[in-house]
């Protein structure tokens, strides 16, 4: 078990106070996740509360996009973990989902009921067009993280568009997209790191 | 849906399915929801297409992980095996019973996993394969969330009709962007101006 005294803490200004306050704030945060939660995890825990960096959350992100598994529950296992250990990761797993759970099986129950209306299939179509500029935005704030990135800014520019093209317009398959872009991208940033005066802080 | 009772074997099939699947979802469970649907829908005859689609309509809808679409799979699962909402009691337990083992299969295995490696990472975080990989794979992760931003705008692809969708997500983008306006409003807004028939 990591001592989480030395961990995140050196950079990122702020830390949760306890797991209750882990179990809160994800649970705040998750509650607010229309159309997926990402952009508000963003907004909540590095502008906000400041218990990431930009570039601790975009590092963070690139790791629970990897590994198998939803992804925001990943993240919610990683960030718990960081700060309480494994006990930290069940208590921000039980905020992200304790709360939306309930709610989700709820609006299950009485979906039946407003299902056909002209109003409630407009009003889910709004939120989608919404939520879909939510996920876009924190995408382009992230950018500015890649600022410090060891590759440099232009060969990071590259591969984002890069993929963003594989992805979005060609509808090639993400496991090849990661294979082949990303793994290109971290033999180059392996190179990159390798270099004499390549500083620790990448 | 035929309300035969489903056994012990039914449920640990099920169990086991969705653990499996667990370990396949990079990049998020939806990516898995194809699968889900050949096995639920095609295969098994667990759930009706209507009840898969709405499923995941409503995860949509309410705020949370998308994952809870899964739960909700796991409901109708067992709300079908318990004989509908009319049967009673025994049927919402049959849900329940639903939501805990395709919640639990779809998280376990992949939680595990993450939990081990990113410790060890973490551990590890001044070896120069583990820098690498993070300084790599960011500009990758950035990408994919505005191809996912394009992605949910492309499925209304009719310019002539879906301009104002598309107008309403480019305005949410700014403002996000922008602003320091809070999410919230943003979706009720969306929400408003759908319910009004404008997009």
């Amino acid at each position: 078990m990591t001592d989480p005294r030395t961990t995140v803490t050196d950079l990122a200004p702020r830390r949760p106070h306890s797991k209750t306050d882990l179990f809160l704030s994800f649970t705040v945060l998750a509650l607010q996740g229309f159309g997926g939660v990402l952009a508000v995890v963003q907004r909540e825990l590095v502008e906000k509360k400041r218990w990431m960096t930009r570039e601790q959350f975009v590092e963070d992100w690139a790791v629970a996009q990897i590994m198998p598994g939803p992804n925001v529950v990943n993240l919610s296992l990683m960030i718990g973990g960081r700060y309480f250990g494994l006990p930290g990761a069940l208590a921000a797993l039980a905020g992200m989902l304790a709360a939306p759970l309930v709610l989700v099986l709820l609006l299950a129950a009485l979906y039946g009921s407003v299902a056909d209306t002209a109003a409630a299939q407009g009003a889910l179509k709004g939120m989608g067009a919404v939520a879909a500029g939510l996920i876009t935005a924190t995408g382009i704030k992230l950018i500015a993280a890649l600022d410090k990135n060891a590759m440099g800014l232009w060969v990071c520019i590259g591969l984002a568009a890069i993929t963003f093209v594989a992805i979005a317009l060609l509808r090639l398959p993400l496991a090849w997209v990661l294979l082949v872009v990303g793994g290109g991208a971290c033999l180059w940033a392996y190179r990159v790191l390798g270099r004499p005066g390549a500083g620790a802080q990448a | 849906m035929n309300s035969m009772a489903p056994t012990f074997a039914n449920w640990l099939d099920l169990f086991l399915h969705f653990a499996s699947l667990s370990l396949l979802a990079v990049g998020g469970a939806i990516t898995t929801a194809p699968d889900m649907h050949r096995y639920l829908v095609g295969e098994q005859h667990w759930l009706s297409d209507p009840q898969f689609s709405s499923s995941i309509a409503l995860s949509q809808a309410a705020p949370g992980p998308n994952v809870l679409f899964v739960a909700l799979l796991g409901w109708n699962v067992g709300l079908n095996a318990g004989g509908g909402p009319a049967a009673g009691w025994m049927a919402w337990a049959m849900a329940l019973l639903g939501v805990l083992v395709t919640l639990v299969a779809i998280m376990l295995p992949s939680s595990i996993l993450t939990y081990t490696a990113t410790q060890w990472g973490h551990r590890n975080r001044e070896l120069r394969a583990v820098r690498a990989f993070k300084t790599g794979m960011a500009p990758i992760v950035i990408a994919l969330l505005i191809a996912t931003g394009w992605l949910l705008s492309a499925t209304h692809n009719e310019a002539a009709r879906d301009w104002p969708l598309w107008l309403l997500t480019l305005c949410a983008t700014l403002l996000v962007w922008r602003t320091k306006l809070h999410l919230l409003w943003m979706i009720g807004a969306g929400a408003v101006v759908g319910a009004l028939g404008w997009v």
